[in-house]
């Protein structure tokens, strides 16, 4: 019984990491979908959210749901600024091309954390405060529950745009032929920098929840969850939505249980492997579309 | 027959002519030998350029390996410090626990540190079959974290204590007390040595196999080749290489930890294949050494200097597939100038 | 014995039958025609033949083996040589690399010899070049070994293609609409080209044309596809004369 118990905390654990990674993932899903690149410098939005939060909370004592909003659009027009700037202009480049640029973006957002912020890592009192949570003999932390909750309600809001508003369905236009959409009257560089705007916002959002969790921020924070949200993204199959969704999730919780039954060291050798096994099975990712080269 | 007698002729001009080539070549491979022997020797190179000596020649090696997989395969790899990884340590084990004559040592554990390296490239050849692209990157990215991830878990035997057992050594911890062997003489053979060998692998049979299955891998089948075989041994070279080069670096400096090789590494790699411009070997050489020079000129701005970096990477970028540069690329003795810049074809 | 004899070919994608019931028999040294709308499974055809797709059943006999389920560079090995009908060179290579890299299996060297330049590598390399040049000359390419593939014009480059693929030393040349995109005087140049190879390099053909006038001029025997199945089959007389094929071509 106390096994199970066990098990199902470890779970739930997996699942908020998970919810993390996921929201992360969506932004390089709804990237690539729409632009065609890996946006190398995505795992740093994270980075900038975390320290944007930091700056309106606890230096500028804005009260916490101002500093969330601030927060999230400050990062949403990073992402639009950094697209319009670095990556439009490449549009019609090799991929080989914008990946290098995107990972000229990451550098530049570290390095600029690294010289307004210094390396020393800075504590953060969480800004969540819910108690632990108890259900029978199961006991949920509260951050995790908060997580679990944000995480739903940005992916049933994601969700509902993506499908029932005009802009989402732009959106999908644009992802499956360019050319066409643009033919068919829709603005391509507006719904390109929407794109980069959600993501982007949907990335400071994990940053919030990353630190509340972690209660600590250093200039390179990003770099790992960035890239476990990107393999969680091509797990799932990467330019689908949904799949960047269960990518994450599943990740979260491969994760947290080989963390908690096998061992801390090995869990990512063990994450990354799952990862070449699905792909070498699934060569598209578990929901992603197989695309076959006409000869 | 006319036509035939002259190409014959212009066949055996340019003949004489690549025997020149070939001996300006070696002219030039000792000259820059000299040189930098000189500079080291009058002292004439402060500290801190003497010690990039080294880091310089490694990354030519990496590039001009990664060049092979990503420039003349075509597939894009971002594992390549992963080999790099296995090669350093295999090659430190190596040295570590072995007591032969330094010379010797070295040159069985850089040959071993390959060998490792190259095994572990054939395997990860083989997903590189089914899939492409993105995908194949992400697989690759893995790879070099599933090597780092493993080493950190590992007990190593790290050389005998005074007693005379068997050191062993959590893989976090990283192996220290390595002999440095690695100067610059040691890195400029193997540099040579590599791109002998690249160059000549390009210029022959496997090479040009390896070139047509980037531009066509269908057609490249519809001739008789059997693919799956011509990317594998891509892979194995490349990797051969890389562990080449993780083992010198390696006994540079007398501590190595596992995430000296991580993921950031492998992207450092790709930056100087790209920059120089994917499949020219020459353009990796190049960029590989400006690179790592760069940061160090860039020191009196002390904390800016990365920043800089990161602006000159994206500037680069864009400017490469400016308008502006596109302009430039007709008038040809400016697109010569710029040869650095030069981007893919 | 017929150097290929397909039985009862077929495929499927998803439930549409691309390729049905098709029977072929191709005799040593003559020049074939496979002609048929848009649509017809001509190039899907070519694809179950090379082995690009497996086919859901049947038998394809090349010489007397049957070549089913075997890679595509098996049967090129086995072989069979092809085109396509959208270019498919090594852009990037030169016209002389585009057909050396196609004498691989004829004149082979190791790795070795060939990275640390061993006198088999400067033996091989030669007759590499006097091959693909001889090659080359067949189709008035010589004159630019060194130009990149992507440089040349359309017409050279479908020609290019040809050469390359003669240069694995086929018995079975197949060519996917060797003239598309061709004007008149190039397309008839080509098929003295394409006859020209026939009696020089012994080899059978078997090419996919639109242009049924064109069929008619070199081709000795005509199979006609509609809708993945065989429409007729015979003589350009016989073939270009049957109603059936008439219908299908102008879709009365």
């Amino acid at each position: 019984m106390k096994l199970v118990v066990n098990v199902i905390e470890q779970l739930i654990n997996g699942l908020g990491a998970g919810s993390i990674y996921a929201l992360i993932a969506l932004g390089y899903s709804m990237v690539y979908g729409i632009a065609k690149m890996i946006n190398f410098a995505h795992g740093d939005i994270i980075m900038v959210g975390a320290y944007a939060l930091y700056v309106f909370v606890v230096l500028l004592n804005l009260p916490v749901v101002a500093a969330v909003i601030l927060t999230i659009g400050l990062c949403a027009i990073l992402g639009i600024t950094v697209e319009r700037i670095a990556y439009k202009p490449l549009r019609k480049a090799p991929p080989l091309a914008v990946l290098i640029t995107a990972i000229g973006v990451s550098f530049f957002l570290q390095n600029a954390a690294l010289l307004i912020f210094k390396s020393n890592p800075i504590p953060f009192k969480s800004i969540v405060n819910v108690n632990t949570i108890k259900i029978g003999s199961i006991s949920i932390r509260g951050i995790t529950a908060v997580i679990l909750v944000v995480t739903f309600v940005s992916m049933i809001l994601l969700t509902l745009f993506i499908n029932k508003t005009k802009a989402g369905r732009a959106m999908r236009a644009v992802s499956e032929d360019k050319g066409a959409a643009q033919l068919m009257g829709i603005n391509v560089n507006r719904t390109i920098s929407m794109t980069f705007a959600i993501g982007s916002a949907l990335a400071a959002i994990a940053g919030i929840l990353f630190i509340s969790q972690y209660q600590s921020l250093n200039p390179f924070m990003g770099g790992l969850p960035g890239i476990k949200a990107f393999v969680a993204a091509v797990l799932g199959g990467i330019g689908s939505v949904p799949g960047a969704m269960l990518g994450g999730v599943l990740l979260g919780i491969i994760e947290s249980i080989s963390k908690a039954y096998i061992s801390s060291e090995l869990s990512d050798a063990i994450v990354f492997g799952v990862l070449i096994l699905v792909l070498l099975l699934k060569p598209s990712g578990l929901l992603g579309k197989n695309r076959i080269e006409k000869v | 027959m006319s036509t035939n007698k002259q190409t014959k002729l212009s066949s055996n001009k340019k003949a004489i002519s690549k025997t020149w080539i070939v001996i300006f070549k070696i002219v030039l491979i000792i000259a820059i030998y000299v040189i930098i022997s000189s500079l080291v020797r009058f002292d004439i190179l402060n500290r801190q350029y003497k010690a990039l000596l080294v880091p310089i020649g490694v990354n030519i090696i990496l590039a001009v390996s990664l060049n092979v997989v990503t420039g003349f395969l075509g597939e894009l790899s971002l594992g390549h410090a992963g080999f790099m990884s296995i090669g350093a340590f295999t090659g430190a084990l190596f040295t570590l626990n072995m007591d032969m004559p330094g010379t010797l040592e070295f040159i069985i554990a850089i040959l071993l540190g390959g060998t490792i390296a190259a095994i572990f490239g054939f395997f990860i050849g083989v997903p590189a079959l089914r899939l492409r692209g993105d995908y194949l990157a992400i697989v690759t990215l893995a790879f070099g974290e599933i090597i780092k991830a493993i080493i950190k878990f590992l007990n190593l035997p790290s050389g005998k204590d005074a007693a005379g057992n068997v050191k062993m050594v959590k893989g976090t911890m990283g192996l220290s007390g390595i002999e440095t062997y690695a100067d610059y003489t040691w890195v400029y053979v193997a540099l040579v040595i590599v791109i002998v060998i690249c160059a000549n692998l390009i210029k022959s049979r496997h090479g040009r196999i390896i070139t047509s299955i980037r531009d066509n891998y269908l057609a490249a089948e519809s001739i008789g080749i059997h693919v799956s075989r011509y990317k594998i041994l891509a892979f194995v070279i490349a990797a051969f290489f890389a562990g080449v080069a993780g083992v010198i670096s390696g006994h540079n400096v007398p501590i190595i930890k596992p995430n000296d090789y991580d993921y950031n590494k492998s992207i450092d790699i790709l930056v100087f294949v790209v920059l120089g411009g994917m499949g020219s070997i020459k353009g990796s050489i190049i960029a590989a050494t400006v690179l790592t020079v760069l940061p160090e000129i860039l020191r009196p701005i002390k904390d800016y200097r990365m920043l800089m970096y990161a602006i000159l990477l994206i500037a680069m970028m864009l400017f490469n597939n400016s308008k502006f540069r596109a302009g430039l690329n007709e008038n040809k003795s400016l697109a010569k100038l710029t040869g650095l810049l030069k981007f893919g074809r | 014995m017929a150097l290929l004899e397909v039985k009862n070919l077929g495929i499927s994608f998803g439930g549409l039958r691309a390729v049905d019931e098709v029977n072929l028999n191709i005799e040593k040294g003559q020049l074939y025609g496979l002609i048929g709308p848009n649509g017809a499974g001509k190039t899907t055809l070519f694809n179950l033949l090379t082995g690009v797709y497996q086919p859901t059943n049947g038998t394809i006999m090349l010489d007397g083996v049957n070549i089913v389920g075997k890679n595509t560079y098996e049967i090129n090995l086995a072989g069979i040589g092809r085109t396509f009908q959208n270019i498919r060179l090594f852009k990037n290579m030169t016209v002389l690399d585009n057909v050396k890299v196609a004498l691989t299996n004829r004149e082979k060297y190791s790795l070795f010899s060939g990275i640390l330049r061993f006198p088999l590598y400067f033996k091989k390399e030669k007759i590499m070049n006097d091959i693909a040049r001889d090659i080359l000359a067949v189709f008035n390419l010589e004159q630019e070994e060194d130009t990149l593939a992507s440089n040349l014009p359309y017409g050279k480059q479908r020609k290019l293609e040809i050469a390359r693929a003669l240069a694995t030393n086929p018995k079975l040349l197949l060519l996917d609409e060797p003239a598309a995109g061709m004007n008149p005087n190039e397309t008839a140049e080509l098929m003295d080209t394409i006859r020209l190879i026939r009696d020089k390099f012994n080899i059978t053909i078997l090419l996919i044309e639109h242009d049924m006038k064109l069929v008619a001029g070199i081709c000795e025997e005509i199979f006609v596809l509609n809708f993945g199945t065989e429409l007729a089959k015979g003589t350009p007389e016989v073939v270009l004369n049957d109603p059936a094929v008439i219908t299908a071509y102008l879709g009365a």
